[in-house]
């Protein structure tokens, strides 16, 4: 494999956008091994595909859905047993400053 | 230099369902904090989405109402974000397949006096899409707490053209939404509750120019007569900034109704990119004229058509059209009421409903539905008073009883002997002969004309006839027999 | 033989319960004391609840005292790999981020595995969030081959193929996104099947590409496969993409359907990257079939160089937005050094997430990014459509297809550390997925150095009772299933 960075891959945009802290190794690191991913998916441009459609679910099937018609959920215990942090029956977080 | 305001609403309304837009746990409001959630609403690991049914008629009856085009294929798309009130941080949304496109929202401006009709006109709709809300975040001062029950509850997105220019035109747009809302039973439409919200895109520019100038977002306008004032106060503050010969900023900011104040919200948020993509876990929805034709069959006629067809079928005043279509329920009480008086009987129907009715309920602070005079009660109450049986006076006693218990005038009438019996013709005229024999001043003031005198001699005669005579022939006879007198 | 309990087949099993010559909790006892016994060694699991094992295996031996036995699953020991939830047992998806999750809800699988009288028994690892090709990937560590510890199991449900390779389980259940099913399988000597996408509900199962992931048994025999696959097959209300197939009596089908059968073998599947010995085992499987009839012929799959590239796409977009829930806010991992709530997702996510899982949240966050959707998403579900129509149009001629399962046998713990030459262990699987194809894995015989090699046989949409059959003849012929590594 080459050492090859794709021109493209603006590492600090994108991991904010995913919301991951990354070291400066795993920066480094992830640009060239996805450099190299990239690289190898370019040649995905050279297929033609004029007028082809593209397939979101391999066996399209339309209006899949359920009657209005309510069923019971969790209990407040069962859906704050995971919370990290809970108070007053609810999630705590940080102060969120909008 | 002379500027205009061009104003857009984003306009976000909860669909009223059983349960939620993708999971089939209860939707409501006021519920004890996280108590309607499932694995799905919490987007537990493993969870998938499933539509729900009623919240797409919902959508589909609302675009029928407000003329869209419904889309005959319409997808679900995520729209990635993280924010704490998001539980899957990506909201199932509709991005580039709407269900609903184009379609307008009637409104009618304030008119030059309250008790005449304002101009009337169409505000363009952009489109309609449909999608999941967010949890509710309570702000303390060092953390927030989460509450998701509100997370999932079906949301429809209604974005308008931006054609409007003043915050009247604002706020008639959204009277009349609400109103066509309601109409449909599409949602309950209280802001209060969060069930309407919207946001004000804003910008000035100079008349004649036909580029939108820099864009402002006005959100957090909780109330109806907010948007309003926050948007009366946004364009003025735009116009400010330019006449001291500043720039305005594409930003986003954030209104006080309490202050009457908006602010800047620092946008620390990073850049938007919302990466949709279809959603793998949904399929399409295909909407076919047999469904539509169902939906429309259930649309009710909403308020403005109901209002011309009152003013003309009833020949009602604009005072009484203009209260009475804007609470469907109200309309069809007094439709219901009219078919069992008589379509003659209107204007009676129509003023006992906007005056007597409306007043009853606000002062007892109950809602129509609360009400115990039925349309029928109503009816029989103006037959009564019609027939001469009981005079006007006494309809008013009997009405305020009839609202307390829930009697029939007829029952009300016999009880309290309000039926008007005091018509002898003779009996009358002798009481007003003995009235005016007793009264020598009162004739002499009369005759010298003093036309105000007459009123001495009625109280008499009606204390003769224990309040059931008829005040118009009491009067008139009176003048008669005075006149007599030479 | 008790000893050997643990090596039997379901229908070996049930014929030895069904007559009381044991019971579950006999059964269930024995499979916990081999995994005693090995796990040390084998690292399958990555947690068991011993007590609640037996109190199943008691309950079913309860009802088949009562008359009540609800069919051949019944007091079975079934293994779930660790995405698959079962209500009051964790659920880890081997990622620190989930280390301490205990699941509420049982997967639509488990409740019919449940319903089927089935012993639910362990949390099989696998790679982090299903994403790796030889479990390497796992937050608690790597799973070994039964066959030769310094190798691995496959993945990336490495620890449901070789659990059940070294007697710690009777079947099992994985997942399948691009070959995570039918390689370990391969790789450890067992049948894997990955379902028709939409056959099998994905209700419970953590999602890693939701267009792509599939649930999907692991057996001794092709027989009790199919016996797996009746128990979970169906259509789920709660699985928007499920679809509402009749589903035949597999296990009597397989028995009931012979060839021949036309077969195809995809020329673009035999090329270079492939081990000769890998090679030459499949080769004689298809002559195999040849002798019994079979019309063999090659066809071509035009697109099956950019499926890789396509995969890659697709999956990663997908699973960038399927993993954006794990944030730390409402249960899993939280970063206790955060400062404000923006702060909790990005050191929550670095501490909570493994390399590759970071690796493919931000292939699949920049393809999906403005400016590229088109260049990158869009364009490989366009090529998907390419990749689908391939097979569609194989499938006029022919009722299957016969490839190599994994182009090569299971290679050393740590041998392949470059992400990209990892990838290219799916060449010959992930377009089954892309397609939406079922197909399975079958044991076709060793290398010299005594690992397990795969056969897979990719079938028609929904025509996994055919492809079970056409296996299940191949298998009756060999030894292969009856071959156990010593541990």
């Amino acid at each position: 494999m080459t050492m090859s960075s794709a021109p493209d891959l603006d590492i600090d945009h994108v991991a904010k956008l995913a919301r991951l802290a990354l070291t400066t190794e795993e920066k480094a690191k992830f640009s060239q091994q996805l450099g190299d991913v990239l690289h190898h998916i370019e040649q995905l441009g050279k297929v033609d595909v004029t007028g082809v459609e593209p397939t979101a679910h391999a066996f399209p099937i339309v209006n899949v859905w359920a009657n209005d018609v309510v069923r019971p959920g969790l209990t407040v215990e069962a859906a704050l047993r995971n919370a990290p942090a809970q108070r007053d029956n609810m999630i705590v977080v940080p102060k969120v400053v909008e | 230099m002379n500027y205009e305001a061009v104003i857009g609403l984003e306009v976000h309304v909860q669909i009223k369902t059983n349960s939620k837009v993708f999971t089939r746990v209860a939707a409501g409001y006021g519920q004890p904090e996280n108590t309607l959630t499932d694995p799905v609403v919490l987007a537990l690991p493993g969870t998938l989405p499933v539509m729900n049914k009623a919240a797409l008629d919902a959508i589909i009856k609302a675009g029928l109402l407000l003329g869209c085009e419904i889309a005959p294929v319409c997808k679900w798309d995520r729209k990635n974000y993280f924010y704490p009130d998001s539980p899957k941080n990506y909201q199932i949304s509709q991005y580039d397949q709407p269900m609903c496109l184009g379609g307008s929202v009637e409104i009618e401006l304030p008119g030059p006096a309250r008790n005449v009709m304002g101009e009337h006109k169409r505000i363009p709709l952009t489109r309609i899409h449909l999608e999941e809300d967010v949890g509710k975040l309570n702000h303390f001062a060092t953390e927030s707490l989460v509450d998701y029950n509100r997370a999932g509850t079906p949301l429809m997105e209604i974005v308008s053209d931006p054609t409007m220019h003043s915050a009247e035109e604002a706020f008639a747009y959204l009277t009349s939404l609400r109103a066509t809302m309601i109409y449909g039973g599409i949602s309950d439409c209280d802001m209060e509750k969060g069930q309407l919200r919207c946001d004000a895109n804003i910008s000035i520019r100079p008349v004649g120019e036909t580029k939108l100038g820099t864009k402002v977002e006005l959100k957090n306008l909780n109330s109806i007569s907010f948007v309003r004032d926050g948007i009366a106060h946004e364009i003025k503050r735009q116009l400010a900034v330019l006449e001291r010969g500043g720039t305005l900023v594409q930003e986003t900011r954030d209104y006080d109704g309490q202050t009457g104040t908006s602010q800047s919200l620092r946008s620390k948020e990073m850049a938007h990119d919302y990466r949709y993509f279809p959603d793998p876990d949904l399929m399409p929805v295909k909407v076919d004229e047999g469904w539509k034709d169902k939906l429309r069959a259930e649309c009710p006629e909403l308020s403005f058509p109901k209002q011309r067809r009152f003013a003309e079928a009833y020949a009602l005043p604009y005072t009484l059209t203009s209260v009475l279509v804007w609470d469907k329920a109200l309309a069809d009480y007094f439709e219901e009421a009219v078919k069992l008086a008589g379509s003659g009987k209107a204007q009676a129907v129509g003023n006992w409903v906007v005056n007597d009715l409306l007043r009853e309920l606000g002062t007892s602070h109950r809602a129509l539905s609360d009400s115990k005079i039925s349309p029928a009660h109503l009816a029989a109450l103006v037959q009564l008073v019609d027939s001469g049986t009981v005079l006007t006076n006494a309809a008013k006693e009997i009405f305020v009883e009839m609202f307390a218990t829930g009697e029939t005038p007829g029952v009300i009438a016999d009880r309290r002997g309000l039926r008007a019996t005091a018509t002898d013709a003779g009996e009358l005229e002798q009481w007003c002969r003995d009235s005016i024999a007793a009264n020598a001043k009162a004739v002499v003031e009369f005759k010298a004309g003093k036309d105000s005198a007459i009123n001495a001699f009625k109280g008499p005669v009606m204390k003769a006839a224990k309040g059931k005579a008829d005040p118009k022939l009491v009067d008139a006879t009176l003048r008669r027999l005075l006149a007599a007198m030479g | 033989m008790a000893a050997e309990l643990f090596f039997k087949s379901i229908a070996e099993l049930g014929a030895l319960l069904d007559t009381k010559t044991v019971s579950s909790a006999e059964l269930t006892q024995a499979v916990i004391a081999r995994t005693k016994a090995v796990e040390g060694r084998v690292k399958a699991f990555n947690s068991f609840d011993e007590a609640d094992a037996l109190a199943q295996a008691s309950a079913s031996d309860a009802r088949r005292a009562a008359g009540q036995a609800r069919g051949p699953l019944e007091g079975i020991p079934v293994g779930l790999k660790d995405v698959i939830s079962v209500a009051g047992q964790p659920l880890t998806a081997s990622s620190k981020m989930l280390a301490n999750f205990v699941s509420p809800y049982d997967a639509t699988v488990t409740t019919k595995l449940k319903g089927a009288g089935a012993v639910i028994w362990g949390r099989l690892n696998c790679d982090e969030f299903a994403m790796g090709s030889s479990t390497e990937n796992s937050a608690f560590g790597p799973t070994a081959n039964p066959w030769d510890l310094s190798r691995v199991p496959g993945g990336s449900s490495g620890g449901s193929s070789a659990a059940l390779a070294a007697g710690e389980t009777i079947a099992a259940l994985g997942s399948d996104t691009g070959g995570s099913i039918r390689q370990p399988a391969a790789l450890c000597g067992v049948v894997g099947l990955k379902p028709t996408y939409g056959l099998v509900s994905r209700y419970g199962l953590i999602a890693f590409a939701s267009s792509l992931d599939q649930i999907g048994p692991f057996a001794r025999t092709v027989e009790d496969a199919a016996i797996m696959l009746g128990a979970i097959a169906g259509h789920d209300p709660l699985d928007s993409t499920s679809f509402k197939a009749d589903i035949p009596d597999y296990r009597a089908e397989v028995k009931r359907r012979q060839g021949p059968w036309r077969l195809g073998i995809p020329k673009e599947y035999f090329g270079a990257g492939l081990d000769p010995e890998v090679n030459a085992a499949v080769e004689r499987a298809i002559a195999f079939y040849r002798a019994q009839g079979c019309e063999i012929k090659e066809v071509s799959l035009p697109h099956t160089q950019y499926c890789l590239d396509t995969y890659y796409i697709i999956a990663t977009a997908e699973a960038s937005s399927n993993l954006a829930r794990y944030d730390g806010i409402r249960y899993g991992h939280r970063s206790k050094d955060a400062k404000d709530a923006v702060d909790i997702y990005f050191k929550s996510r670095a501490e909570g997430f493994g390399a590759e899982v970071k690796r493919r949240i931000i292939l699949g966050t920049y393809v999906l990014s403005s400016g590229y959707y088109d260049a990158f998403y869009l364009r490989a579900q366009k090529v998907r459509t390419l990749i689908r129509q391939d097979f569609l149009n194989a499938y006029r001629e022919v009722d299957a297809l016969l490839t190599p399962t994994s182009p090569v046998p299971a290679f050393k713990l740590g041998e392949k550390s470059d992400p990209l030459a990892l990838y290219l262990c799916d060449i010959y699987t992930i377009g089954v997925n892309l397609a939406g194809l079922p197909a399975l894995s079958v044991p076709c015989g060793f290398t010299t150095g005594g690992l397990p090699i795969g056969l897979q046989l990719i079938g028609q949409p929904f025509a996994e009772a055919n492809l079970l059959a056409m296996a299940r003849a191949y298998e009756q012929a060999h030894d292969w299933h009856r071959q156990h590594p010593s541990l």
